[in-house]
């Protein structure tokens, strides 16, 4: 240690100035108030949970309940399924993705427009309710083979089992890779490239050695995350009656056998340790390769003219994996219209019952959806803004922790904390009897953690672009840093957080996974859950379709506006960058 | 490495209705270094890119060591470029970077280390192998790059602005080894820079590119002694540049006359390097007025007004004892006519 160079003043300066030089009282006030949140709903939770899975009837440690798991065949078995139809739809996701990516990122494609609505389409469109309209289409009674059978009296089982799980969760997440993948190819810089056809690669060649490689990362994150979703999903299987999987194993043992069950809390656990597993593989792939800060040179990569075969080519690719994407949102809306919908290719005929059904007997999912979701957007927003502001702009003691625990909650599955509520909360009666866990308040509470990462990012990103110059300038004129913050830095982030909002509404208005094991009784519930419920009978297929498309469209207009709310900011920013 | 010439054959080149490049023609002879000089805009790496295969003219032909390449790809041609990016890949290593080009030849493993070892050691690198791009300097990246290039032992190497990457400090330096390391492989080498102080350094010849058109080639004190218009004066350097009459053998611009027995008689213009006209103190010679006096260090830079609206700037270099001359003062102008170009106009 080199002590002696430091100045005594600081060695003896009493511990209280420098702690009043590092944090306000209004900036502890908002950590602990934070850190509550985060212990009450998140954590405390989620550790109940794992201590479940690790405890002896008597209270102590033990490995037994894991020994168990690894002892019964099912449980085994169900482990593999959801390895198998997680790996599986990442597989089937990169073979649409990744063709869709070249062509829209190297080619001059005159489809190019097409190709990204086609990356958006299944994103508006929760994947359950895409598994039942995608059983109406494509399903062993479904309108494609019954055609097939009338035509060449083959029949494709697209929707059996597992594999069927894997075509509906591939569908719908394959925007993810196509995403990822895209935003990668084209940051490429061209330089490359053509320093690669200089030195005489071409064709295949050049893509294998430089491309493709160059793409990995971007390609790496969105495969992760397809695995992870997949892996956690419980509402699809649900639907498809696939029960053999891990987590409607969970889902069925802490909802039928019991609270007191150890199993669903073991199974809680490896979904758990699996997500993080996976993400943690894709961080340890990805270090070192954030090629895109490592390039210097400008522009992205040449788009080139298709020829003419590589035309026919790549619409004969693009117009079946339309089709294929429009299935679903075809057959919910035919759904919601039909009579009777059954052993025929199309409806017998069309009405508007349902749409009258759904409003008139059960309008308390619609609202209850509203409200959730509006507070739980609300709720992000704030979070998110206050986390972002410690981080960035205080010296608070521990205040990257909180950004790591906000952070947690995307390791975490919906049904995993929704098992951790019940656990948490289920014995605290609310005055009318109900449980805590079970009531709209903890429903919105849980969708606002589940989505808070993604509000905290679009924070954390807002912020990081107003300029600490503009808070000195408030400052020097005699604003405290409350007033500044309020006055000045949250008026500048608006358009950022109106689109955190306006994504967290969205995304949670489709949760399903949390909202099957703490919903109880149909006036708490939310869309999400009514649709489920509608769907289990065939009487309620209809309006619960009818219920679907309000949700897709809800989704839909909700993304829309956080796109152009997202647009205009961008277009704002480079305005004001011209003008400087 | 077998250096082979390239011939450049009223090359014309546009994306769409945009012209880059007119009727271009150039020799570049085997061995030589070559610079393509200009502003931005001029075509100059345009024209590079076509001898590597990065587009094909409109018109015209380029030749490569007397074969025909210019429907040849880049990947057929034995060009090498290096870019002004470097275009290092990110995901190999350096000596991953610089085996490439000779996995693509199919060189065989021990024939192919062999090779990289010698790039790498020609360019002072061989102990950086095993880093990524990302782990070396500016300076180590572009000898990195050049390494690259060399490795597959091309006919002809291409640099595109290769110090315009580099801290300021270390360009001289860059360039000096570059010129070193040409004339030693004895390769023909084409340098597109918009510097003319580093084309003037490097080049055996060079020439000035403007708006898709080559103005002049030749060798740098020649195209800096004798331009040929006011572009070609004005981008080389400082010029005066007066504009007068030519009649009866002699150049006249207000109180200026110059002989000029071989100029066709009408206006034109005459161009004159500041460091060509000398001031006389005591007044003989054309009567000018000092309006300004710059010192810089190593001269004093004066406007001069001869009147009739003719302005003037002459260098004198600075030596301890010789007090510039103030504003207003009347002197005396010597011009040499030998110094002086008769521009086309």
């Amino acid at each position: 240690m080199s002590a002696t160079t430091i100045p005594t003043a600081a060695v003896t300066r009493p511990w209280k100035a420098r702690l009043r030089l590092e944090a306000s009282p209004v900036q502890v006030i908002a950590a602990l108030l934070v850190a509550a949140f985060l212990l009450a709903f998140l954590i405390v939770p989620v550790g109940r949970v794992f201590a479940a899975a690790f405890a002896a009837p008597d209270g102590g440690f033990t490995l037994v309940h894991f020994g168990d798991f690894f002892r019964t065949s099912l449980f085994i078995e169900s482990f593999w399924n959801s390895a198998y139809v997680a790996g599986m739809s990442v597989v089937v996701a990169s073979l649409i993705a990744v063709p869709l990516a070249v062509i829209l990122a190297r080619y001059r494609f005159p489809g190019a427009a097409l190709i990204n609505t086609l990356g958006v389409l299944p994103l508006v469109m929760p994947p359950f309710v895409g598994a039942v309209a995608m059983q109406l289409v494509f399903g062993r009674n479904g309108s494609v083979n019954l055609l097939l059978m009338d035509w060449f009296d083959v029949r494709l089982s697209l929707m059996e089992g597992l594999n069927g799980v894997v075509f509906v969760q591939a569908l719908h997440y394959f925007p993810f890779i196509l995403m990822n993948l895209t935003a990668s190819l084209s940051n490429i810089d061209v330089a490359m490239e053509e320093a690669g056809q200089n030195l005489g690669a071409k064709g295949f060649t050049l893509l294998r050695t430089i491309v493709l490689p160059l793409a990995l990362p971007g390609y790496l994150a969105g495969a992760s995350l397809v695995f992870v979703k997949v892996f956690d999903d419980l509402a699809t299987p649900l639907l498809l009656n696939v029960t053999n999987m891990l987590a409607p194993q969970a889902y069925l043992r802490v909802t039928s056998v019991g609270l007191g069950d150890p199993m669903g809390y073991v199974i809680s656990v490896i979904l758990v340790l699996v997500s993080v597993a996976a993400m943690l593989l894709a961080a340890l792939l990805l270090r070192g390769r954030d090629y895109a800060t490592q390039q210097r040179g400008g522009g992205g990569l040449g788009r080139r003219s298709l020829s003419r075969g590589g035309m026919v080519l790549a619409w004969c690719f693009v117009i079946p994996v339309l089709l294929l994407v429009l299935a679903p949102h075809f057959g919910i809306l035919m759904l919601s219209f039909a009579t009777v919908w059954s052993f025929s290719p199309l409806p017998d005929g069309f009405t508007l019952a349902h749409y009258a059904t759904v409003l008139r007997e059960t309008p308390q999912f619609l609202t209850n959806t509203l409200i959730y979701c509006g507070v739980a957007g609300l709720i992000d927003v704030v979070i998110g803004v206050t986390i972002a502001w410690l981080v960035l702009r205080t010296r608070l003691p521990g205040r990257r922790l909180l950004d790591l625990a906000a952070m947690s909650a995307l390791a975490v599955p919906g049904l995993v904390l929704g098992i951790g509520i019940l656990r948490t909360y289920f014995d605290v009666q609310m005055p009318n009897g109900v449980s805590l866990a079970t009531t709209g308040l903890m429903l919105t509470i849980v969708y606002a953690v589940r989505r808070l990462p993604y509000a905290l990012r679009a924070a954390t990103a807002a912020l990081q672009q107003v300029h600490r110059s503009l808070e000195e300038a408030a400052e020097n004129l005699g604003a405290g840093k409350t007033t500044t913050l309020l006055r000045i830095v949250v008026p500048l982030m608006v358009g950022g957080l109106a689109a955190a909002f306006v994504t967290s509404f969205a995304t949670a208005a489709v949760e399903l996974s949390a909202t099957l094991v703490l919903a109880a009784r149909d006036v708490d519930a939310p869309l999400s859950y009514g649709i489920y419920v509608f769907m289990q009978s065939p009487a309620g297929r209809g309006p619960g379709a009818a219920l679907g498309v309000i949700a897709v469209v809800t989704v839909a207009i909700c993304t829309f506006i956080a796109h152009r709310i997202a647009e205009g900011e961008r277009r704002r920013r480079s305005r004001g960058h011209n003008e400087a | 490495m077998s250096a082979a010439g390239v011939e450049i054959e009223r090359v014309s080149f546009g994306y769409g209705r945009t012209r880059v490049l007119e009727d271009v023609s150039l020799s570049i002879a085997k061995g030589e270094f070559f610079a393509f000089l200009g502003p931005s805009g001029s075509g100059k790496t345009t024209l590079l890119r076509l001898v590597a295969g990065f587009g094909t003219p409109d018109s015209g032909r380029i030749l490569i060591g007397g074969r025909d390449a210019t429907k040849q790809p880049p990947w057929a041609r034995n060009v090498g470029l290096v870019f002004q990016s470097y275009a290092l890949w990110p995901h190999m290593t350096v000596a991953q970077n610089v085996a490439f080009g000779l996995e693509r030849r199919r060189v065989g493993r021990a024939e192919r280390d062999r090779r990289v070892k010698a790039a790498l050691d020609l360019v002072g690198l061989w102990h950086l192998a095993e880093r990524r791009p990302a782990q070396l300097s500016g300076g180590q990246q572009q000898r990195v790059a050049i390494a690259r290039t060399l490795a597959i032992e091309p006919e002809v190497l291409l640099l595109d602005e290769p110090l315009s990457n580099l801290d300021a400090g270390l360009r001289a330096g860059v360039r000096t080894e570059l010129v070193e390391l040409q004339r030693r492989l004895g390769l023909t080498t084409i340098l597109v820079t918009h510097d003319q102080e580093e084309a003037n350094a490097a080049a055996d010849r060079m020439a000035v590119l403007n708006e898709g058109r080559v103005l002049q080639v030749g060798a740098p004190a020649e195209l800096y002694d004798r331009p040929v218009d006011r572009f070609v004066a004005g981008f080389l350097g400082t010029a005066n540049l007066i504009e007068g009459v030519v009649e009866q053998g002699s150049f006249r611009a207000g109180a200026l006359a110059l002989p000029a027995p071989d100029a066709a008689p009408g206006r034109a213009t005459l161009a004159l390097r500041p460091q060509a006209l000398a001031l006389q103190r005591d007044g003989g010679g054309v009567p000018a007025r000092v309006v300004r006096a710059e010192f810089l260090g190593g001269h004093v830079r004066y406007t001069l007004d001869l009147g009739e609206g003719i302005a003037l700037t002459a260098e004198e270099p600075h030596l301890r004892g010789l007090a510039p001359i103030a504003p207003g003062t009347a002197i005396g102008l010597s011009l040499d006519a030998g110094q002086a170009s008769l521009l086309r106009s």
